[in-house]
């Protein structure tokens, strides 16, 4: 499996033929549309990562140090934001999952949704999956 | 004056940058309004030719800017037509001001087993305060509802108030709405009880009646920065008679007559309820911005807002799925509207490429929300300075957006 940094510079390259802002949002939408939706047991209250403007549910699992995740927002885009955390961190080893520095947001000029923790739940969102990675750490220990 | 868009416009720097490429169309207008060359010059002049501490120092500066300070006072007196200058007190904002008569009028005035209504479309700003005080003061916490269009329920207001009622807060505009509301009447039906009544201005200064003698407001708080002035000056308004019977809402310098060990003695209003070195241009930005209203004719200013806003309204109703939140019999600036199968978020961003600026989310109106079970709304307000070609840009947009989603 392609390892954290591999799969930002991957995501950094298919956004540089995107020049537009409507083609990002575009394509954002679309990976937002191709994630697998969450099965409907793992939307529950729990699971509900609240940003102020969109419902995220976010789905964990430890495995032998492993972390992966599932997601699902009542926003397009927020949906599409979440694909390429899922993307990045799913399937991860967890100890690589809390020590990766997301870069790619600034450099694909997505970093507005970064900025202000209250408009989306995507930081929240990045807390809990490091978090969630720091409690499979111990766990599995 | 005749009202000339054009030279409005021109007269507003900001309106003529460029966002993501495409001109900026600023609607989001109840959040922030931008400001008039006249405003920015007024404060770039204050730091750079008299910026100094006021009230207490003997040099040329300080004189300068606390006559400029003072003047400030003068001038929002008579923009509300205020009986007198100690009765407006500058705070940070309208949260400020609410929480200080809350605390203060709370402290003096209510009991436990007494009532506080307020209304289920007020800002948290003019909620949060009162539900607060009602823990601290053990009162009971009341909230008038709206019905469908999005009028206050008069009936349900009436039944509320008795004489074990303190004090009734509202807005006089919602700023999720747009429902004006009819402020004198309420006013007079609180009065007729015995209680006090605070009226948030922070959407009305600005769109619509703001004589506090002719509403009859006890406390009337505002914004400076929702009326084209700077950020961090806001106003209270309160009658005399009530601010003097009031506590100081914080301690420290400047708002004290004397300071023993055994005992302080407060100043004289309105500095007993401004403790600190005050935001010292503030005000004089928020004059500034008066001066530049003051050089229009308000029915001029309100005509103008109401074409744009029934343009709007006319012009979003065209589109498919297209539901406006408020309908009231008096509405004013807020066009706030979901697209059926469309998440606010969504729509805003996506419209954000587009160079127009909206504000989407529950507007820290969460209990309007609830009401109509939806988590949050895409809201267009305008000021003065926006037109109906905006208006156009705006719905062009939208109509980009659905196709880019597919609808």
């Amino acid at each position: 499996m392609a390892t954290i940094q591999e799969i930002q510079a991957q995501i950094i390259e298919d956004f540089s033929f995107l020049p537009e802002w409507d083609e990002k949002y575009a394509y954002l939408i679309e990976l937002g549309g191709k994630m697998a939706p969450l099965p409907q047991e793992y939307r529950s209250d729990e699971n509900i990562v609240r940003g102020c403007q969109s419902l995220v549910w976010l789905h964990r699992e430890c495995c032998n140090g492993d972390v992966t995740f599932q997601s699902e927002s009542d926003s397009l885009i927020v949906k599409g934001l979440a694909a390429l955390l899922m993307r990045i961190f799913s399937g991860q080893p967890a100890d690589e999952v809390l020590k990766a520095d997301l870069t790619f947001f600034q450099e694909i000029g997505l970093n507005q949704h970064l900025s202000s923790q209250r408009a989306n739940g995507l930081m929240a969102m990045i807390e809990e999956i490091k978090a969630f990675a720091a409690q499979c750490i111990t766990e599995t220990q | 004056m005749k009202f000339d868009i054009n030279k409005i416009r021109s007269d507003f720097p900001i309106l003529k940058s460029s966002v993501n490429g495409k001109p900026l169309v600023y609607l989001d207008n109840a959040a922030t309004t931008q400001k008039p060359q006249s405003v920015i010059d007024t404060v770039t002049e204050y730091y750079t030719t008299y910026n100094s501490n006021i009230h207490r120092g003997t040099h040329h500066l300080s004189n300068l800017a606390t006559e400029a300070h003072e003047a400030a006072r003068k001038t929002v007196q008579h923009y509300i037509n205020a009986g007198h200058e100690h009765e407006i007190i500058f705070t940070r904002g309208t949260t400020e001001a609410i929480n200080l008569v809350a605390f203060s009028f709370g402290e003096a005035f209510v009991k436990p087993g007494d009532d506080v209504i307020v209304t289920t479309m007020d800002h948290h700003s003019n909620f949060v305060p009162w539900q607060m005080m009602c823990e601290r003061r053990r009162a009971n916490f009341h909230v008038v509802p709206f019905d469908e269009h999005g009028d206050l329920r008069l009936d349900v207001y009436e039944n509320l108030l008795s004489e074990k009622t303190r004090i009734v807060a509202f807005n006089h505009v919602s700023n999720s709405l747009g429902t004006v509301n009819p402020a004198q009447d309420m006013i007079r039906m609180a009065h007729a009880v015995g209680a006090a009544v605070l009226v948030d201005a922070a959407q009305s200064v600005q769109h619509a009646d703001h004589d506090v003698r002719e509403l009859d407001a006890d406390f009337y708080a505002f914004s400076g920065h929702k009326i084209y002035g700077p950020t961090g000056i806001g106003v209270l308004y309160g009658k005399t008679q009530w601010l003097d019977a009031m506590p100081p809402y914080q301690g420290g310098g400047e708002m004290i007559d004397q300071v023993t060990i055994e005992k302080t003695t407060y100043g004289k209003l309105p500095f007993k309820f401004e403790a600190g070195t005050p935001n010292i241009v503030g005000p004089i930005g928020l004059a500034a911005a008066i001066d530049y209203l003051n050089g229009l004719a308000f029915n001029d200013i309100l005509a103008h807002e109401d074409d744009v806003f029934n343009y709007g309204r006319d012009r979003l109703l065209e589109i498919d799925g297209m539901r406006i939140y408020g309908n009231a019999k008096r509405r004013a600036s807020i066009l706030a509207f979901n697209i059926e199968g469309i998440h606010h978020y969504d729509l805003g961003t996506l419209l954000d490429t587009h160079g127009i600026a909206v504000r989407t989310g529950h507007h820290c109106t969460q209990p309007i929300m609830t009401a109509f079970h939806i988590e949050g709304t895409v809201r267009a307000s305008l000021a003065l300075y926006n037109t109906r070609e905006e208006i156009d840009a705006l719905v062009a947009a939208i109509r980009k957006v659905l196709k880019m989603l597919g609808k």
